[in-house]
């Protein structure tokens, strides 16, 4: 097992653990998402082949109301 | 001269409507749906969060109530302190929307304020043009400043005529018709306008559009409100192109004196 940090929270995957595996796990995969990690893109084609490290820092973010600093 | 013939051009494309609107601060998407469409705005702004914020897995998302393919989406960086979390953000808005890169560049400095970070906004604005971005950048009322934001090839420039969420309207017009004089690039008003004759005096000025969020969405009726500021924008469009009479100190009739039989 390993451990990644997803929009903050550290989760407890298995070793080979894809972003594609992370986006079903968090009921994403129909979702515009984007994705980065390591503060690094990674682009949604390559999902299936991008496999987490241990320690890896992803962010996973989509679009929602805002006009300037304001709404969340 | 109707909005048909007098086109707000931003990096080289075409719109109609001289209205740009955020989509926070809304009751629902339902409310944030029908306020945008009453407001004819084509451009709209979006903000980019953590997917486990703000998202109900069982809500559809907003991209699909203001879809990409009806409106220009304009990712914004609002709530970014740094140019760092700025550039971030953007590209991970290039990525969500599938290349697309107009961006409006926001870097805030005070919680209080939200007044602009003006020093990491020019970082900001230098990496992301050199990565390819179309900026349309949120800054200060501040000639000098906006000349080199133009300067450097963002694609508009974007004082501010009050602090964001104010409502105050436009606090300094002189200010804001100097840098109107001075840029080619279109300047918008972001930030400030509280209601319709707000926007319509920043039309009168001559800026090129005006991008506001909360004089809509916290009116009583924001779908009113929306149609209500569509109208002022158009009106204060029209006026300042047919040119207002001078100012005078003392009265001037307007009936002829000639022929009066008293």
């Amino acid at each position: 097992m390993m451990y990644i940090v997803v929009n903050g929270e550290s989760r407890q995957v298995s070793d080979r653990y894809s972003a594609e595996n992370l986006v079903a796990d968090m009921g994403l995969a129909d979702r515009r998402v984007a994705m980065e990690v390591n503060r690094e893109i990674v682009p949604r084609s390559t999902y299936a082949e991008h496999w987490f490290k241990d320690n890896d820092v992803i962010e996973i973010v989509a679009a929602i109301g805002g006009g300037a600093m304001s709404c969340v | 001269m109707t909005n048909q013939n007098d086109p707000l051009i931003i990096a080289g494309k075409n719109y109609h409507s001289r209205l740009l609107v955020g989509s926070g601060k809304y009751k629902d998407l339902e409310e944030t749906r029908l306020a945008t469409e009453a407001s004819g705005a084509e451009i709209i702004t979006v903000a980019i969060r953590r997917t486990n914020i703000g998202q109900n897995p069982d809500e559809p998302n907003l991209l699909d109530v203001i879809s990409p393919q009806q409106y220009t989406i304009l990712p914004n960086t609002a709530g970014c302190y740094n140019a760092e979390d700025a550039v971030r953000t953007c590209k991970l808005a290039r990525e969500l929307l599938d290349g697309h890169d107009l961006v409006k560049l926001e870097v805030l400095a005070d919680e209080k304020t939200l007044f602009p970070n003006v020093l990491d906004t020019l970082k900001a604005a230098e990496t992301l043009i050199n990565d390819g971005f179309k900026v349309m950048v949120y800054t200060t009322d501040d000639l000098m400043i906006a000349k080199e934001l133009e300067a450097m090839g963002c694609v508009a420039v974007m004082p501010l005529a009050a602090p964001i969420g104010s409502g105050l309207g436009i606090r300094n017009p002189y200010n804001i018709r100097f840098i109107i004089e001075e840029l080619n690039v279109p300047v918008l008003v972001d930030a400030g306008v509280g209601t319709a004759s707000d926007a319509a005096i920043a039309m009168e000025l001559g800026c090129d559009g005006v991008l506001m969020n909360t004089a809509i969405a916290a009116a009583n009726n924001p779908v009113l409100m929306a149609s209500a500021m569509k109208k002022a924008i158009e009106a204060g469009r029209e006026a300042f192109l047919a040119g207002r009479m001078a100012r005078k100190q003392y009265a001037s009739a307007s009936s002829p004196l000639d022929g009066t039989f008293y």
